[in-house]
């Protein structure tokens, strides 16, 4: 049996959400182990136990939380020795890339990242990649152990198979030369009223909505339908809407009952994030944009037109 | 203070691609200096006309790879390195990374700036794995840079806000694309990028060997696609046709 790792993320004390979709996908392809570094680590490892992990790696060190990437590598290096796995999975988000890249120039073995799947073939792991702007999906090979891959978030749904973890505390391993980015303030600017990863309608604005002066539009058609709003990365870069919005391979992944795509062309750095939704509408004025070939409804019209039209049309229905 | 910037040439993010027989990148199509990395080459030109020091571009591509390194000296960067060599065709990011690591490592920089990710490939990987191999502290997805003393401090993006992260130089800093509004070359920029030095080299030259790749293509498949569903021009109705959407997904 292949021997499997998963990275449980952890951010402040609290399990990521990644953990336990890969700890899904793990229980497929080997024998599952799980590696929790810092606040709260003990407490996921019984969280992980019940998603089928045999056993856990622990240790509460606070420069886990306090140092970016560099303690949680030279945890990692000194138990990939010790233990010698022969898949490590990361989820793909930016705590974990910052570790999962060290590691990987560390150990010489190179990754896979901003995987949808992976599979055991042929005593070897296969990773399944957007390719080509996301119209092609390319199989790639991990060719030197450990494999290390890196999936996207939202990619497997969690599930329980029951159990209890072994809780091993292993020694930190952190160098003395490890506690250099040093996070000294944590600031939070978003208060997301219906988080955007939790809800059943998705209304995301790109560069067809002309300004940031228009996205109050959508503020009100997500009010209306109790949804939450998303954006685009090319109105993200250009300042309008803060990066906590921005909906794609680089901003956060969403499976909505129904996603709104107002003004965004479809680009694969966009649709990568949203393609799983149940229902996707589409609203833009180019009846050849890459959106309009994977929506269910797409409309050709003026978003600035339309969308308050729409609201309207929702509240009167409601009543 | 002396910043190396990672610059990458890349196919131009408004025009369609297409795939080489070999299933890399064609990039005989129109190519541009990556738009992520041109924001980084304005935060390093931001931060030398603050504080002094020398701008240098290192680049890993074919020959023509130059114009995306011209572009960047046109706005001001001071020269230019590109590590160009026929079997980097297609190389993963760790082979990216211990190339511009070797190259870099001769210039000993007191700052390496990366884009956070690339436009065309997207792993994202390359600036923890060049991190690493520099032996330097990396302060990734930073929005905002703050220079003092020997103390880089940066704004790094969180999903709902950012950390104030610091760390003492060398030191290596990922940037997002809204750290900077790249300026425009001016005339007289365009015109002294022509004398500005562009030093090329090979495998060779930095002593790599290129191993075995961490990865391989075993084949390419069509993306699972979503089937195609209606489309409608706006007539007056297509506000009903959305309820009724909203309706039938019971999110009505």
């Amino acid at each position: 049996m292949a021997k499997i790792w998963v990275y449980a993320e952890l951010n402040q004390g609290k399990l990521q959400p990644t953990a336990l979709e890969l700890m899904a996908k793990a229980r497929e392809l080997g024998d599952v182990e799980a590696v929790a570094l810092g606040a709260g680590a003990k407490e996921a490892a019984a969280i992980l136990g019940k998603h089928g992990a045999k056993v856990v790696y622990v240790n509460e060190d606070k420069a886990f939380d306090d140092f970016i990437a560099e303690p949680a590598t030279d945890a990692l290096a000194a138990l990939y020795k010790a233990q010698s796995p022969d898949l490590i999975l990361f989820g793909f988000t930016s705590d974990s890339r910052d570790v999962a890249g060290r590691l990987a120039a560390r150990l010489d073995v190179g990754l896979i990242s901003n995987a949808g799947d992976v599979d055991a073939k042929d005593g070897g792991f296969v990773a399944s990649v957007p390719y080509f702007g996301g119209a092609k999906v390319a199989s790639m090979r991990a060719n030197k152990k450990p494999a290390i891959i890196l999936i996207r978030p939202k990619s497997f749904e969690p599930s329980e198979s029951g159990g209890t973890a072994e809780i091993k505390e292993v020694d930190a391993a952190i160098g003395a030369d490890s506690k250099r980015a040093h996070i000294v303030e944590r600031v939070v600017e978003a208060s997301e009223k219906v988080k955007l990863e939790d809800a059943k309608v998705v209304i995301s604005g790109g560069r067809g909505m002309g300004g940031p002066d228009n996205f109050p539009l959508l503020e009100a058609l997500a009010g209306a339908l109790g949804g939450a709003v998303g954006a685009s990365r090319a109105v993200v870069d250009a300042g309008w809407v803060p990066y906590s919005m921005q909906v794609g391979q680089t901003g956060k992944s969403v499976r909505p009952g129904v996603y709104i795509a107002v003004g965004i062309s479809g680009a694969m750095q966009h649709t990568v994030g949203m393609k799983a939704s149940k229902i996707i509408i589409a609203i833009n004025k180019d009846a050849e944009a890459p959106i309009m070939k994977m929506a269910d409804l797409g409309v050709v019209g003026d978003a600035l037109k339309i969308v308050p039209a729409l609201t309207a049309a929702v509240k009167a229905k409601k009543g | 203070m002396k910043i190396v910037v990672t610059v990458k040439q890349v196919p131009d993010p408004n025009s369609s691609t297409v795939l080489e027989a070999d299933n890399t990148l064609a990039r005989d199509k129109e190519v541009v200096l990556d738009p992520g990395d041109e924001c980084g080459v304005e935060e390093a030109l931001q931060l030398k006309e603050a504080h002094g020091g020398e701008v240098v571009l290192v680049s890993m591509g074919p020959e023509r790879a130059k114009d995306a390194i011209r572009k960047g000296l046109s706005m001001g960067a001071d020269r230019g390195v590109l590590i160009s060599d026929a079997q980097l065709a297609g190389a993963d990011a760790l082979l990216t990374a211990r190339v511009l690591a070797a190259a870099i490592k001769a210039e000993a920089p007191d700052m390496v700036i990366c884009g956070t990710e690339s436009y065309d490939g997207s792993t994202g990987m390359v600036p923890p794995m060049l991190a690493e191999l520099l032996g330097m502290p990396q302060l990734t997805i930073a929005k905002k840079v703050e220079v003092d003393g020997s103390t880089i401090k940066v704004h790094r993006q969180t999903a709902d806000g950012y950390q104030i992260v610091e760390a003492a130089t060398p030191v290596l800093i990922s940037v997002t694309a809204g750290i900077a509004e790249p300026r425009y070359a001016s005339l007289k920029g365009i015109m002294a990028a022509r004398s500005k030095e562009i030093k090329q080299i090979g495998l060779g030259d930095l002593g790599i060997e290129k191993g075995e790749p961490a990865e391989t293509i075993e084949g390419l498949s069509q993306a699972e696609t979503r089937k195609a569903g209606v489309i409608i021009q706006d007539d007056g109705t297509a506000v009903d046709q959305i309820i009724q959407v909203l309706v039938q997904a019971k999110v009505l």
